[in-house]
């Protein structure tokens, strides 16, 4: 019986926090648009029974969805962006992972604050900052003229260098985090070993360092690239007209055209689409744990 | 050959493989090793014996090339290696950790230092063969290292750091990580595989009998320095030092002062109760000079009467009884008070033993059985 709640409860948890809101959004989706709120039909009518119901229900807005090319133009670039910038992150945050898991073992916890700190102010506010930073007239520009380097105040805001600038910020922590964990827990000593055994230091790097801390960079990865593919304040932030990512799109078939079959449509691929990521974290997350053991 | 000893380190015409000059090596203030010169000899079985933070392990480091000497200079084969970086010295190091790499399977490990060397794959193939036929490890090749057991490990790690045949092979307390039987088995596989190979070993361990079992030489180590360097027998039978002979196994230290009495014989006052003790030594000492009689308590005899002929006998009473299954030691306190330690095999049965608590026994030796120390 004990064991029964055990299983159960998660799967509770499951059902009524993914599962049925998913099939509301489904539902959504296969419905059509309608001038009544909410603004779409059909609703479902007891009278009517379930089988007229269904009937009302089509595939119309996933068709949709590959007729117009703005749908899938803006999923390529979703994902172009999420990947570029889960690479620009792995640059990054790898070598402050590294040189964190090196430091002495006394600075290692404030090192560690540093990199926790920036989630205790609010996320928004963040982004806020770096409009402030990265505007024609922000403290970056007005630096750079300062000292001369440029003579014109370079435009970053509103361009996609702006978005990869927010998104590398934002997500850095839980790039350097992972990472972090795996270095920690690498013992020197089989450095020293491939050292011993004719590796110069940089290809003991290569042949033991980065094989050892695979899982934190997997994981790593997909911590930044699943929130980022679907990520929309950064973009509607910092990202000017030409920026195209798939939550953007959302949020205006949404809230501009009041076209919830269409956003939920959107919705539904995207998440479909980050199935395979979500199973490929998992699945190294699983592998992790058992090579712990 | 068979009966010529193997003791380069007595012949002056043999060039050593390694030689330390005058190496120092400080950690900011702190001095790890202190002026240290040694040489060790092609061949050998080296054993760097010592107390932890004796330095013994820096000066391993120093030979593998993790550490450079803040001064003095590290010969390999006539070479000076001090400033050589690890991955250019053909020195290969068993870890204490054994440090296989986690990743890869038995057969890549021990392949790992030979890929380096970019050797041709079937001579690669070949090699890994032969170090897993020699260590016993054939069944295990495609397994990883957290799929076998602890000595298995062992003996991968050996086998990866021999695999490159290197013309030194430094062993950091190879087997401390193993129980005790099958350290004991494994000594004795370590000294098999060393004399097949030829390879020069240098061990660094804090367990005496295990540097007793393997070396040819030992050097016990004390304060980054070497107290001394011998045959493990020299070690234990002619300490030269008090920290020696109390380092090594179990002692007597009776301390007194010398008076001569003859060829290279000594009278010991040692207590104003008991008669001067009789010792031989080769070392001499002047009149009223301190000294140290070293006395290993298996040659101290023990009976219930006063033996005629004994050189040194003293009375007691048995105060402990250490019962070690082969021998039994017998803590005996004299009448003015010391407490000597006397060994006995048990050659009969328990129930037959001669002596129990509390009994009055004479303690005896000879003139040769102890070696005298300056303090």
């Amino acid at each position: 019986m004990q064991r029964f709640f055990l299983v159960f409860i998660p799967y509770i948890w499951l059902v009524a926090l993914f599962l049925i809101p998913f099939a509301m959004v489904l539902k959504i989706a296969l419905s059509d648009i309608a001038i009544a709120i909410p603004p779409y039909v059909p609703k479902f009518d007891w009278a009517e029974g379930i089988r007229a119901f269904l009937a009302q229900l089509d595939l119309e807005n996933f068709i949709w969805l590959t007729q117009d090319d703005l749908y899938w133009k803006a999923y390529i670039s979703s994902l172009r962006i999420a990947v570029f910038s889960t690479l620009c992150t792995l640059l990054i945050g790898y070598p402050i992972a590294y040189a964190m898991a090196r430091a002495p073992s006394e600075w290692r916890p404030t090192l560690m604050m540093l990199v926790i700190l920036p989630f205790w102010t609010s996320f928004l506010i963040r982004v806020y900052a770096w409009m402030g930073i990265l505007s024609n007239e922000g403290i970056l520009n007005q630096f750079l003229l300062w000292t001369g380097v440029i003579s014109d105040p370079l435009v970053i805001l509103n361009t996609n260098t702006a978005v990869y600038i927010g998104i590398v910020y934002t997500y850095l922590p839980f790039m350097i985090l992972p990472i972090y964990s795996a270095l920690e827990r690498l013992d020197t000593s089989l450095i020293e070993a491939a050292e011993d055994l004719g590796c110069s230091r940089i290809s003991a790097f290569w042949l033991v360092t980065i094989p050892l801390s695979k899982t934190g960079i997997i994981a790593g990865s997909f911590l930044v690239f699943i929130p980022t593919l679907g990520e929309f304040v950064i973009p509607s932030l910092l990202g000017g007209s030409d920026t195209l990512m798939i939550g953007k799109v959302l949020w205006e078939e949404f809230f501009s055209n009041r076209d919830w079959p269409v956003a939920s449509a959107v919705a539904v691929i995207l998440l479909l689409l980050l199935v395979v990521p979500i199973v490929l974290f998992q699945r190294n997350q699983q592998k992790q744990q058992e090579a712990e053991q | 050959m068979s009966n010529t000893v193997f003791a380069p380190w007595d012949d002056p015409s043999e060039r050593p493989l390694i030689k330390f000059q005058n190496v120092t090596k400080r950690f900011g203030t702190f001095t790890a090793i202190d002026d240290l010169t040694v040489e060790i000899f092609e061949r050998e079985f080296f054993a760097l014996l010592g107390p932890s933070g004796c330095g013994k392990t820096t000066l391993m480091r120093m030979l593998a090339g993790f550490e450079t000497p803040t001064e003095g200079a590290i010969d390999l084969a006539g070479q000076n290696i001090a400033m050589v970086p690890p991955n250019l010295r053909s020195v290969n190091m068993m870890f204490q950790s054994y440090a296989l790499f986690p990743h890869l399977s038995i057969w890549d490990n021990i392949a790992f230092g030979l890929r380096r060397e970019r050797m041709p794959k079937d001579q690669i193939n070949e090699r890994v063969s032969e170090m897993l036929r020699l260590t016993h490890l054939e069944k295990f090749a495609r397994r990883k290292p957290h799929q076998i057991s602890g000595g298995q490990r062992q003996r991968v790690a050996l086998a990866r750091s021999l695999a490159k045949a290197p013309k030194l092979l430094l062993l950091d307390e190879p087997l401390g990580a193993l129980d005790k039987k099958l350290r004991q088995e494994t000594q004795f596989e370590l000294m098999d595989i060393q004399e097949k190979t030829g390879t020069t070993f240098v061990i660094v361990t804090h367990d005496q009998e295990e540097a007793m079992t393997v070396a040819s030489r030992v050097a016990v180590m004390d304060h980054g320095k070497i107290i001394q360097i011998a045959t493990p027998d020299k070690i234990y039978e002619e300490p030269n030092s008090v920290y020696v002979a109390d380092f090594i196994g179990d002692v007597n230290i009776i301390p007194g002062t010398a008076t001569p009495s003859g060829d290279d014989t000594f009278a010991i006052q040692w207590s104003e109760e008991t008669a001067p003790l009789t010792a031989k030594s080769a070392i001499p000492f002047a009149l009223d000079e301190t000294c140290h009689l070293a006395i290993r308590p298996e040659k101290v005899a023990i009976t219930a009467d006063k033996p005629d002929d004994a050189t040194n006998a003293v009375q007691g009473k048995i105060l402990d009884i250490a019962y070690l299954g082969n021998s039994s030691t017998y803590h005996v306190e004299l009448t003015n008070g010391a407490v000597i330690k006397a060994q006995t095999a048990n050659t009969r049965r328990i129930s037959r033993r001669a002596f129990t608590w509390e009994d009055t026994v004479w303690l005896s030796w000879t003139a040769t059985a102890g070696v005298l120390l300056a303090s």
